[in-house]
């Protein structure tokens, strides 16, 4: 026990808890503890918006798989992480929000800068706390940062009235936490492996489609190896994309409303569907009821509530991705036998091929998925690539390849636009030896571009490259195939000169009217120590393709 | 969440769950989003000091209620969850009904058949009664429709209470 103010615990707790760096804007309701992160060894980056404090948090929990903290203080201030917080909460990554809250006499009184973030944010996290006791505080940052990190991952917010910051108190770091009714699943059921065995055994058509899940259980060798073993394809989800490198054989790309035509092909044909650490979202699976339609489903994931939600499988499994692929790998062995597969895998190929074609860009000025190609040869295997949402989070998703887990950082569940530039510099404070570029809209870009001054004052140097088509991209691609061209509010009037912009920040910018421009300009951007802000003017017109219109089935694909 | 064309029943659930602040909200804050139709809840003290009981009804088919539980597991100030199986469960509510009594035959109806309920008379006015009943939910709505043409000015009721028979058990060990 060591008598201490609250204040001082939360930033001791943090310590003991690993916590390096903090993303985050003061204000009155958490000024002590902003006293107290005065003298402490853990780095405070000030941002410039609180939303852009709880994107960098997710984007550094996404690239290091460790858990990242942003703060606020009360108010707008802790209103302001909202979109941040559901965000984070929708892809499953594991951020702590703490805030500031008026002192515990004047909760309920509409004080000051007063809100009820407890209610507001009870839908969008794990759990949340408020403290009510100084002494608690060492528990209570404890089992957050056990609920955020362990099982389905998530975020966990901790709201700290004023006054318990400055309250002295005995504080015992070394209590035990026990909580009754959080205890996650990680061992599957042997008889359900054993099930899941017997089908993968049989299946003609195998086919594995990797969520976010695998990334978060790290266990993408688990994944290759079965897939390799099996010889089945894998497809990924928007936030999978990386479980598997691209250029592996056996990988179809991502599936999905923008996905891949060898994905959506394969997936729907399936014998055998094994998804693991998926939730068979509406983006994912197209028409629920027109998925795969004569497959056999194997559905893995941590969160019970997840199986069954959309799809009812054939055989569910309650499991940690990595321990479940592990057994089922490990059973499968022993049995089985490799099959011919060689006309299925073929077709595999010939899908893919398809899908190159769609790179190959003609006629004038530069085309989005030539593009993402280009990126990608410029940039190393390592290098994290984050995205906005909308045309430019698709091209990037389908057009430049992913190799390795943790390097490709986008918002899927919620598809927030802003996340990507905020989540990049949480990514480069987390890997700051390799590049982390942003693809950026123009309209997601300026909802956060005001970070450009965090980024260039706390030297987190990122690369963000604007697909500028000077319209609400994707909103306009809607509107141009199912509105009949009726483009309301759509035309971006006004955006700015994106290498002024990025030069009134004291960042670099550069515009890039050919893919040799763009080289010149890139090049430049990955040896600079600064934040650089690529213009990339593009036709509005553009589609991004292959697209799954709303309600079809997955092999409704357009090409164009 | 009610799929096509399943068979929809009233389910019971019994919950314990910490007894603390906000639970009562994250719980019924999840039926809300999550659009699930709570028929009853019920909150109460459990037999263990730091648990509290939720008996919880709900109407939907076998999925929508598999759905409830699940998600009720999900949150994690919910520490058991059980479907009770209505054969083997006695479940109780107690409603308190205020009855018009304008004279004296008439009062002494409503007596009369607060006796064939088994129910007490708990408050006395001049012109009205409070009723007390205890019984399963089927009982307490034949008795307030019983009472309706005397005009019932005021009805509360607890909700269902619910618990498994004999030794089944929805303790948390
Ligand atoms: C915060 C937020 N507001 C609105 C939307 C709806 N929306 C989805 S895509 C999109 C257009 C994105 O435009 P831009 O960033 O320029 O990207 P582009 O599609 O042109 O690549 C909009 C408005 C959203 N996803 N997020």
């Amino acid at each position: 026990m060591v008598r201490m103010s609250g204040a001082r615990a939360l930033v001791e707790a943090l310590k003991r808890e690993g916590v390096e760096v903090i993303f985050g804007i003061p204000g009155g309701a958490i000024l002590p503890v902003y006293d107290v992160l005065y003298d402490s060894d853990i780095k405070h980056i000030l941002m410039r918006h609180e939303q852009c404090a709880a994107h960098a948090a997710d984007g550094y929990a996404r690239a290091s798989g460790r858990v990242g903290v942003c703060m606020a203080t009360s108010g707008p201030g802790a209103t302001n992480l909202v979109t941040g917080i559901a965000n984070a909460y929708m892809d499953s990554s594991p951020i702590i929000a703490i805030t500031g809250q008026v002192p515990r006499a004047f909760i309920g009184k509409d004080a000051f800068q007063e809100t009820d973030i407890i209610g507001i944010t009870t839908p969008i996290t794990k759990c949340n706390f408020q403290v009510r006791n100084a002494a608690d505080i060492p528990k209570i940052v404890k089992t957050a940062f056990y609920i955020a990190s362990t099982g389905r991952r998530g975020p966990v917010l901790i709201d700290l009235p004023r006054d318990t910051q400055l309250e002295e108190a005995e504080m015992n770091f070394d209590e035990k936490i026990e909580l009754r009714g959080y205890k996650p699943t990680y061992d599957p059921h042997p008889l359900q492996v054993e099930k899941a065995v017997q089908l993968l055994i049989q299946a003609e058509r195998p086919v594995i489609v990797a969520g976010g899940g695998v990334i978060a259980s790290n266990a993408c060798s688990e994944l290759i190896a079965l897939a390799e073993t099996l010889l089945a394809p894998v497809a990924t989800t928007l936030m999978g994309k990386g479980a598997i490198p691209e250029d592996h054989p056996l990988s179809l790309g991502m599936l999905g409303m923008h996905g891949t035509v060898a994905a959506n092909y394969i997936v729907q044909d399936a014998d055998v569907l094994l998804a693991v650490g998926m939730r068979f979202s509406d983006r994912s699976t197209g028409n629920i009821r027109a998925f795969c339609p004569n497959g056999k489903i194997i559905h893995v994931d941590i969160d019970s509530s997840e199986i069954g939600k959309n799809i009812k499988p054939h055989i569910p499994i309650v499991a940690d991705a990595k321990k479940a692929l592990q057994a089922i790998h490990s059973h499968l062995i022993e049995k089985f036998k490799r099959k011919e597969r060689s006309t299925w895998l073929s077709r595999v190929q010939e899908l893919k091929k398809i899908h190159e074609e769609m790179i190959k860009s003609e006629g004038d000025g530069i085309k989005p998925p030539a593009l993402m190609a280009e990126i990608r040869r410029l940039l190393p295997n390592d290098a994290i690539v984050t995205t906005e949402v909308g045309q430019n989070q698709m091209w990037a998703a389908l057009y430049l390849k992913t190799y390795k887990p943790r390097t490709f950082i986008s918002s899927g569940g919620l598809g927030t636009m802003g996340f990507g530039f905020p989540a990049a510099i949480g990514a480069k404070v987390a890997c700051p030896n390799v590049p982390v570029v942003d693809i950026a809209g123009d309209g997601s870009f300026i909802m956060t571009e005001q970070d450009l001054a965090s980024s260039v004052a706390w030297k987190i140097p990122v690369i963000v490259v604007v697909l500028n088509n000077s319209v609400l991209g994707m909103v306009a691609q809607w509107q141009r195939l199912f509105y009949r061209r009726r483009y309301s509010a759509v035309d971006l009037k006004g955006i700015p000169d994106f290498v002024k912009l990025a030069e009134a920040y004291g960042a670099q910018g550069f515009r890039a009217q050919s893919i040799e421009e763009f080289r010149a300009a890139f090049k430049e951007a990955l040896n600079s120590d600064v934040t650089t802000v690529i213009d990339v003017p593009i036709s509005s017109e553009e589609n991004v393709m292959p697209m799954v219109p709303p309600g079809n089935s997955l092999k409704d694909i357009m090409l164009s | 969440m009610a799929m096509e064309g399943k068979k929809e029943d009233i389910y019971m659930i019994s919950a314990i769950v910490e007894h603390k602040p906000g639970v009562l909200y994250s719980v019924s804050n999840m039926f809300r989003r999550r659009g699930f139709n709570i028929e009853s809840i019920s909150v109460g003290e459990s037999e263990q000091p730091d648990l509290a009981r939720m008996t919880i009804t709900i109407k939907g088919d076998e999925d929508t209620v598999e759905q409830v539980v699940k998600q009720l597991k999900k949150l994690i100030s919910v520490v058991k969850v059980s479907i009770l199986d209505p054969k083997n469960t006695v479940s109780r509510e107690l409603a308190l009904i205020k009855v018009n009594t304008p004279d004296a035959r008439i009062r002494s109806d409503v007596i009369n058949y607060t006796e064939i309920f088994k129910g007490h008379v708990v408050d006395v006015a001049h012109e009205s009664l409070i009723i007390e009943i205890t019984g399963d939910t089927d009982k307490i709505n034949a008795f307030i429709e019983l009472m309706r043409p005397f005009g019932i000015r005021e009805i509360a009721r607890t909700g269902i209470a619910a618990l498994p028979r004999g030794m089944r058990s929805t303790r948390m060990e």
